[in-house]
């Protein structure tokens, strides 16, 4: 079913589990004067559930934005499955179909039924024909048990629906990582648990991910490394339970101790 | 009051029954009609043109700035400018006795005057549409490896003319009265063909206030249409 001709460009490598997916090289991002993102190097090695916390306007959404190049770095290299993403004549569209986004406030397509939404990418990248995506559409949407809200508009859903429906919609496209931008803020406290239970056996599953979250429960318990982003750079990584347990830098102290 | 009534009958009957005086009207608004028609194609497809280049350009990132499209977006810069800061009547004289001085196809340079006229005016329309979507919507798109094009036109636009259907019913409207225009150049629209009767019967209470009557009575139901798309449009968000 995939077609690996489109999707794969020169400098293409697929890579094994425990190698690394991504390569961050000092990143840079400033808008305007506002320096953003202060040099952060970073390797994401496939498989890996990282989960970036750090407080508002630390840049930990800048950062993640900027792995699929929602937001263009001031400087610094991105290199994701040997293609280097800053590069003048890469096909950005081409690695974006490999590397899935969820979004804050779901962002799925009002004018489209929830079966519209998720075929939509696969049907007209050329990855898939109608009935595949079709097909595939209803095997994720029975995984996250809302089959029947395919003909429904989003606007019929509740917050939680929605941002499961979002995950399916990044899934079709069979990407090899995720990316979740605060999946879980903009959502009713107890709409929270059902996103989380997905995004817990999509780690399960062998899935690579980057979370910016502030579920610091979920950090501790799918979180394979957590980082801590601040002023712009990696103030500290760590294992989860060294992480929480055993915080050195005494911004991250000080920060655990107000979300705790 | 006998004499007035019967003034006012004679008048009539001068005016739309008499030598079948009542087909000129028809073919005029006939005219009319085929004018704003055409007229709205050509505007709709400018306008959509010209709304996506300038959003393109006002959207692109301020790193790497294409060249081509600053030029291209400069252009539609100017049309829109020039279109919006001339009269529509100076338009049509310009197309009609300058640049199309010789041809006989006056329907033809009608419908072209005015897409071209409605096209500035429904291009900024679009876009202030555009620029009414939540930014979420492109990016969710683009994030998924759809290149900007397909996202623009599969879920950016039709969720722009939603918001914008108010604005451009009002266009149509205007377009359509605007038709009124086209006699500058010689077109025998509804208003031409009102002048030519009044020019026969030397009366011009009836043919007047008869094609005003006409025209309001278009715009009337256009403006119902309107309304009944505006509801069918909602209730798709409910569902």
């Amino acid at each position: 079913m995939t077609d690996a001709k489109k999707t794969i460009q020169p400098g293409h490598t697929p890579v094994q589990l425990g190698e690394v997916m991504i390569h961050v090289d000092d990143l840079r991002k400033s808008f305007g004067g506002n320096n953003v993102l202060n040099g952060i190097t970073q390797d994401i090695k496939k498989g890996e559930k990282v989960v970036i916390i750090g407080p508002s306007g630390s840049g930990k959404s800048t950062f993640l934005r900027c792995l699929n190049l929602l937001e263009v770095p001031t400087s610094g290299k991105i290199i994701f499955e040997g293609i280097d993403l800053t590069a003048k004549d890469t096909d950005i569209n081409l690695v974006r179909r490999k590397m899935g986004m969820v979004f804050q406030h779901f962002n799925l397509f009002p004018n489209m039924t929830v079966r519209r939404n998720i075929t939509l990418a696969p049907v007209r990248t050329g990855y898939m024909k109608q009935e595949e995506a079709d097909a595939e559409a209803e095997r994720l949407l029975t995984r996250v048990g809302l089959l029947d809200k395919a003909d429904a508009y989003p606007a019929s859903l509740s917050g939680g629906q929605k941002q499961r429906i979002a995950i399916v919609r990044a899934l079709a496209m069979n990407p090899d990582m995720l990316l979740f931008d605060e999946p879980t803020s903009a959502l009713d406290p107890e709409m929270v648990g059902e996103v989380l239970e997905v995004m817990k056996e999509l780690a399960k599953a062998g899935m690579t991910m980057a979370v910016v979250t502030h579920e610091m429960g979920f950090a501790r318990e799918v979180g394979t490394r957590v980082l801590f982003i601040d002023e712009g750079i990696v103030k500290e990584e760590n294992t989860p339970q060294e992480f929480f347990s055993n915080p050195q830098n005494p911004r991250l102290k000080d920060f655990l101790s107000k979300v705790l | 009051m006998g004499t007035l009534f019967s003034d006012l009958a004679s008048q009539f009957h001068q005016s739309f029954i008499e030598a079948d005086r009542w087909q000129r009207y028809l073919a005029g608004i006939g005219v009319s009609f085929t004018v704003t028609l055409g007229a709205l194609c050509i505007g709709v497809i400018l306008g959509i043109l010209v709304a996506v280049i300038r959003t393109l350009h006002d959207q692109q990132r301020s790193t790497d700035r294409r060249v081509l499209l600053g030029i291209i977006n400069k252009i539609c810069e100017f049309y829109t400018t020039v279109i919006r800061g001339t009269p529509m009547m100076v338009q049509l004289l310009i197309m009609g006795f300058v640049i199309f001085r010789s041809s006989r196809n006056l329907v033809g340079v009608a419908i072209l005057s005015l897409g071209i006229n409605s096209g500035a005016y429904t291009a900024e329309i679009i876009r202030s549409g555009i620029m009414s979507i939540d930014p979420g919507q492109m990016e969710a798109g683009r994030s998924l490896g759809m290149d900007y094009i397909t996202v623009m036109k599969d879920i950016i636009i039709p969720q722009a003319i939603k918001n914008i259907l108010p604005a451009l019913g009002n266009e149509l409207i205007t377009l359509f009265k605007d038709t009124s225009l086209v006699t500058v150049i010689g077109l025998t629209d509804l208003t031409k063909a009102a002048q030519q009767i009044q020019a026969k019967t030397y009366q011009a209470f009836m043919p007047y206030i008869g094609i005003a009557i006409m025209y309001l009575t278009v715009v009337m139901i256009l403006t119902k249409l309107q309304g009944i798309l505006e509801r069918r449009m909602r209730q798709s968000d409910r569902r």
